[in-house]
């Protein structure tokens, strides 16, 4: 591992809700601190609501971030999308979600991959036809797709050519947005290999936001679990699985629905799993997560903790574990 | 294997949809029963025909467009697919209920939970004859079997007021407000996160287990049948590829298609993913002749392109539709 390529430090994006004329916020991202370095794949895990698309979004430039700074490449590009230099964007693609909407179903693939090696002038207009053969040759797709519209092809292989388009202006750095959440497993686990390969080969670094754990402990490097806009705890996949330490990482944890024994082993003591993910205008005070906490304490809604470094390179956001 | 006759049993349903190219062959002699309180399970990817299954069992498939040329669903030894408006009226009103995959789509977001529940059980068997203060007990008493704090504020909540899990509650209480016999389940966890989706399966769980009813819990996550059924049935492409006790299943997978399926599955304990499954679901205007699977099959020989599998059984109910294990056995 070495230097950091994308570096959050305090990001916050808070949406305004106007009701009963005052504004309140949707406080979607609060306060993130994420260093992702060269060549990792970087898991960013969370339940819906918890805003880690959002991160994904404010990094690309899609919101405008209500304070902190994103590095990336030693540049700070918390701006929004149409003040950033083309080169910068280049280097940062981001996988949607839903291959779906995300891919124009009155263009043809070639026409879709066709833009991105255009606006960044990657190949002459003489060689565009031989660059999307071999992007979509990358993707495992045969040449003839090229004529095909999105709606015409299913939606594994669609997802290929949303990573194609990611891929054709040859990026460092690609945020995955639940690329796999809308597919079958066994579709899954061709992309994910896939992307694993290609990471491998291109040397990219990956942030790869998703809310399967088990899909996380096969192919991230680090993992990072997020709730209510605030990162809870981080740490390297193998100290993450083997010491889980905050008490919504068990919960998670032991939610997981798994298919043999000696994964049922792993999980930690049943934690029941209770209440529901609060409304992110109206945060708790204190740990946000006190209501739902097992081991909560009287400090635990009265102050928010902060990271503390628990093990090397391992940080829990949590009173009850610093205690211990 | 108990001696009495199932309350549900499918056998050998086809189910095809009128489309603009020709007759869409979706199911293709699907055969299925359930027990009194037995806890099956159906898995698949999508567009298997689970849903198609279950929906034909209460015959809520679009009348117009859904054709079913073979087959019949035998509610205690009656045909479903026969009966006449009042005796499937009294299938849908006492026998069988369904909870849906969307939960903010199956409920109307124009009446408040409470009023719906309460037109449940008005116009089921149990209801005939009730006042309207006994009824809205009833449905108050179903939304706390439900395990949902101060009933009392639900009841006139619309549902737009509540969050996922919560909608997910109330679907529940309509189901099980009344007795049933039978509740079918349709991915209901399959919309919510992880840990609110462990809260609803086990809510879910505990209470067919306390009112003795059969459960039909179709998903596509093998972990989700391994944690709540007794039984389960494999599906792939409209045809049941394999069937067994939830146990034997997990520890002896036979078809190619299930063993694909486990070993696509991300395990918790690491160890890298493998290749999935080559290839994709069939379309079902053209489907492959013979067996189903056999373009995605690595293991498909010439008679798999010809002939449909012979259903083989390997003994305490694990059956296989394989010629693979035809061979052997």
């Amino acid at each position: 591992m070495s230097e950091a390529i994308l570096d959050i430090k305090g990001l916050k994006t808070y949406f305004p809700v106007k009701k009963k004329g005052e504004t309140l916020f949707v406080k979607a991202v609060d306060g993130v601190d994420l260093t992702i370095k060269k060549g990792e794949v970087m898991g960013l895990v969370g339940e819906s609501g918890s805003g880690k698309s959002t991160i994904a979004y404010t990094v690309m430039g899609m919101y405008q971030p209500t304070a902190g700074e994103i590095i990336f490449q030693g540049q700070n590009i918390a701006t929004a999308s149409s003040k950033r230099p083309l080169s910068l964007k280049k280097d940062l693609q981001i996988v949607f979600q839903d291959p779906g909407s995300s891919l124009n179903g009155q263009q043809n693939i070639r026409q879709i991959l066709e833009l991105p090696l255009r606006v960044h002038k990657i190949v002459s207009k003489s060689e565009m036809e031989k660059k999307i053969v071999e992007l979509l040759k990358t993707v495992e797709l045969p040449a003839y797709y090229m004529y095909k519209t999105p709606w015409a092809v299913g939606g594994g292989e669609r997802q290929m050519v949303s990573i194609a388009r990611a891929l054709a202006s040859n990026p460092k750095f690609i945020i995955l947005d639940e690329p796999t959440s809308a597919l079958d497993v066994s579709i899954q686990a061709k992309i994910i290999n896939m992307l694993m390969k290609l990471q491998h080969e291109q040397e990219l670094t990956y942030l790869f936001i998703t809310h399967d754990l088990s899909l996380m402990r096969n192919i991230a490097t680090r993992v990072a679990i997020m709730y209510l806009g605030k990162v809870c705890e981080i740490a390297d996949t193998g100290e993450f699985f083997k010491n889980p330490l905050h008490p919504y990482t068990q919960m998670l944890l032991s939610s997981i629905p798994v298919i043999s024994e000696e994964e049922e082993r792993l999980k930690p003591a049943k934690v029941v799993s209770t209440g529901e993910i609060p409304s992110p205008v109206n945060v708790p005070p204190g740990c946000s997560f006190h209501l739902r906490c097992p081991q909560r304490m009287d400090i635990c809604s009265k102050m928010d903790p902060v990271m503390q470094e628990a093990a090397p390179g391992h940080y829990v956001r949590c009173h009850a574990c610093q205690k211990a | 294997m108990s001696k009495n006759s199932p309350i549900i049993e499918i056998k050998d349903l086809h189910v095809w949809y009128r489309t603009y190219g020709g007759f869409s062959k979706v199911l293709n002699g699907v055969n299925l029963y359930v027990d009194k309180g037995e806890k099956i399970g159906v898995v698949g990817e999508a567009g298997c025909g689970k849903t198609t299954t279950m929906r034909s069992i209460l015959r809520i498939l679009p009348e117009g467009q859904s054709h079913t040329p073979q087959g019949e669903i035998l509610y205690h030894g009656k045909d479903i697919l026969k009966m006449d408006r009042k005796d499937l009226q009294h299938v849908r009103t006492s026998g069988v209920s369904m909870i849906f995959q969307e939960p903010s789509a199956a409920l109307n977001p124009v009446f408040t939970v409470g009023t719906q529940i309460y037109d449940v059980i008005k116009y089921s068997e149990a209801g005939k004859g009730c006042s309207k203060e006994k009824i809205k007990q009833m449905a108050l008493q179903a939304i706390k079997e439900v395990m949902i704090p101060d009933p009392e504020r639900i009841f006139d909540c619309y549902p737009n007021q509540l969050s996922g899990g919560m909608k997910q509650r109330i679907c529940i209480a309509m189901a099980i407000v009344t007795p049933r016999e039978v509740l079918i389940a349709d991915e209901p966890g399959t919309a919510l996160d992880v840990t609110i989706q462990d809260q609803v399966h086990r809510t879910l769980k505990e209470l067919v287990e306390k009112k003795g009813m059969s459960l039909i819990m179709i998903t596509h996550s093998l972990g989700v049948a391994r944690e709540l059924t007794d039984r389960v049935y494999v599906m792939y492409a409209g045809n049941v590829v394999e069937t067994a006790r939830t146990q034997d299943l997990f520890a002896n997978p036979s078809h190619p298609y299930t063993r694909g399926l486990m070993s696509s599955v991300p395990r918790l304990a690491g160890g890298g993913l493998a290749e999935g499954i080559y290839g994709h679901i069939p379309d079902y205007l053209n489907p492959p002749q013979g067996c189903r699977f056999h373009p995605r099959c690595p293991q498909a020989k010439e008679c798999c392109k010809r002939q449909k599998p012979p259903i083989v059984d390997l003994g305490n109910g694990h059956k296989v539709a394989c010629f693979l294990d035809a061979e052997v056995v």
